[in-house]
């Protein structure tokens, strides 16, 4: 083998708007990250980070611009090289099912009837990954907020895929499960094949656990390491006032 | 009892209270988890529009009022999907709509109305042969199409996570939406038009209260549904007492029941 050849981005967007009736909830974004990169999107609440990550997943088409996944358009994508964890607090709680039906779910891309011995098997191990193989069959409705999240967390690795995209995934969840979400993102940082998008508010979770930052006001406000784009005069720019000044309790990041 | 088997037209309302349990029951798990009940009663009237529109027209209103109804069941989905109404707004409308041209359509017809009653609150005598076939076909259909159960289950479960899967889920929804058009309106000359929701509702209400899996979920609701239906048409043949009546009193019996039963169970 001789060298590698350049490695298409992960994840790209050039000049994506996207308009949800008449509203522009996302204006000329671009961005590009490189395979097993962690990208944190934060911004205050509105700034269409959450609108971000539809279009990434194709559930939003956008008004001009383009964006590309792993090489390609995210309708066009297969879907199982995709991980998505939703906001856990969307979830129908009151919905019949066990952890490890969920889990399945993921792997078929439909809700299981009954699961075979071999299906069980690879479930199993992927909720081993976040140490929620006790919570197989327990119904999802007793699930506490962190458990939960780590289920979901197992179901998009079960698929073994090549993007994973969180959405704000320590929402209403202890910090134990906290800590679990963070070192399997670190883990897929350190494996090299996995590329991260993870939508948060937290700016320390952005600073101590990504690669890049995109920082969102409906435009990019800043895009880039995180130290450089969670300067105290960027956040300043997004969110319009100085309360949010993170940099005294950040230190320094793990990638820097 | 027992002689009372050997009677055709019983033996054909046995045959419908199994068919009618069963289709109502299977969909009736997505309508409990979806929160589509009104939409089932909505449909229910509209059968009663495609219902007086066969009898106007002279023909087996079965037949009519099964593409009726479907189309204004594809006519609600339209609506919600092009307009940011909710669905409660766009049932309202087709329902008071199918409504207003049945009442049109009976007194067009210029003539006594009895079986318009018989579709309002259902007859184990109306049932017939035509009938049993029209339910046979729709439940063959249904079980040719049980691929759709676990589509409909994951989008039922979250909408967007089958979305974001590429599922269609949208066709998906306009299949499931038809197949609860014509469950519906088979069933309505066994229970009638007023009474047939009960068929999507309480059986998988009743199952819902035990069911640990989706997967149990719908076989419990089959289970019991098929069951108040022998029950109900047995009762109502013993005491003489309208049949969709008397079915639904019985769904309803186990329904309480259940609900005392999983109190005592989860506080004893």
């Amino acid at each position: 083998m001789s060298e590698d050849p350049p490695t298409a981005p992960a994840v790209e967007a050039s000049a994506l708007t996207v308009q949800l009736g008449e509203r522009t909830v996302l204006e000329q974004v671009t961005f590009a990250i490189p395979t097993a990169a962690v990208l944190a999107v934060v911004g205050p609440n509105g700034s269409g980070k959450t609108t971000l990550l539809k279009a990434l997943l194709g559930l939003v088409k956008p008004a001009s611009g383009r964006v590309l996944v792993l090489g390609t358009s995210p309708e066009r994508l297969q879907p199982g090289s995709i991980g998505y964890v939703p906001q856990i607090k969307t979830l129908d709680r009151t919905f019949p099912g066990t952890s490890i039906d969920l889990v399945v779910s993921g792997l078929r891309r439909r809700w299981p009837w009954r699961i075979g011995d071999s299906e069980r098997t690879r479930a199993l191990a992927a909720l081993r990954l976040v140490g929620a193989e006790q919570l197989a069959d327990q119904p999802i409705a007793e699930l506490s907020g962190g458990e939960l999240q780590r289920v979901y967390l197992s179901r998009a690795a079960a698929r073994d895929p090549r993007l994973i995209m969180l959405d704000e995934p320590a929402t209403g969840i202890d910090m134990v499960g906290e800590e679990t979400i963070y070192r399997f993102i670190d883990a897929c940082h350190r494996s090299g094949t996995a590329t991260v998008v993870i939508v948060t508010h937290d700016l320390s979770v952005a600073f101590h656990h990504a690669t890049h930052v995109l920082l969102l006001n409906r435009r990019a406000i800043g895009f880039g390491p995180p130290r450089v784009v969670l300067s105290e005069d960027s956040l300043g720019r997004a969110y319009g006032h100085a309360e949010h000044r993170p940099a005294g309790r950040l230190g320094a990041g793990p990638y820097d | 009892m027992i002689e009372a088997l050997d009677q055709p037209f019983i033996q054909r309302a046995l045959a419908a209270g199994i068919l009618v349990g069963a289709l109502g029951s299977y969909f009736g798990v997505f309508v409990v988890q979806r929160g589509l009940s009104f939409l089932g009663d909505g449909l229910a009237h509209a059968a009663f529009g495609g219902v007086a529109l066969g009898l106007l027209l002279g023909m087996e209103p079965l037949w009519v009022a099964v593409p009726f109804t479907v189309a204004v069941a594809l006519g609600i989905s339209w609506v919600r999907e092009r307009t940011r109404l909710g669905a409660d707004t766009a049932i309202g409308i087709f329902f008071s709509v199918s409504v207003a041209l049945g009442v049109v359509f009976l007194s067009m017809t210029g003539r006594y109305t009895a079986d318009a009653f018989t579709f309002l609150f259902g007859s184990i005598l109306a049932v017939s042969e035509a009938d049993l076939l029209v339910m046979s076909l729709v439940a063959l259909a249904t079980a040719l199409g049980w691929r759709l159960w676990g589509r409909w289950a994951y989008a039922t479960f979250d909408r967007e996570l089958a979305l974001a899967d590429h599922l269609p889920v949208v066709r998906d929804d306009y299949f499931l939406t038809a197949y609860i058009a014509v469950a519906i309106v088979v069933g309505v000359k066994l229970v009638g038009i007023i009474l047939i929701t009960a068929f999507l509702v309480i059986p998988a209400a009743t199952a819902h209260l035990f069911a640990r899996s989706f997967t149990g979920m719908t076989v419990l609701a089959e289970s019991l549904s098929v069951t108040s239906s022998l029950v109900g048409l047995a009762l109502s043949y013993q005491l003489d007492i309208p049949s969709g009546a008397t079915i639904i009193l019985v769904q309803a019996a186990s329904f309480f029941a259940s609900m005392a039963l999983t109190r005592v169970v989860r506080h004893p």
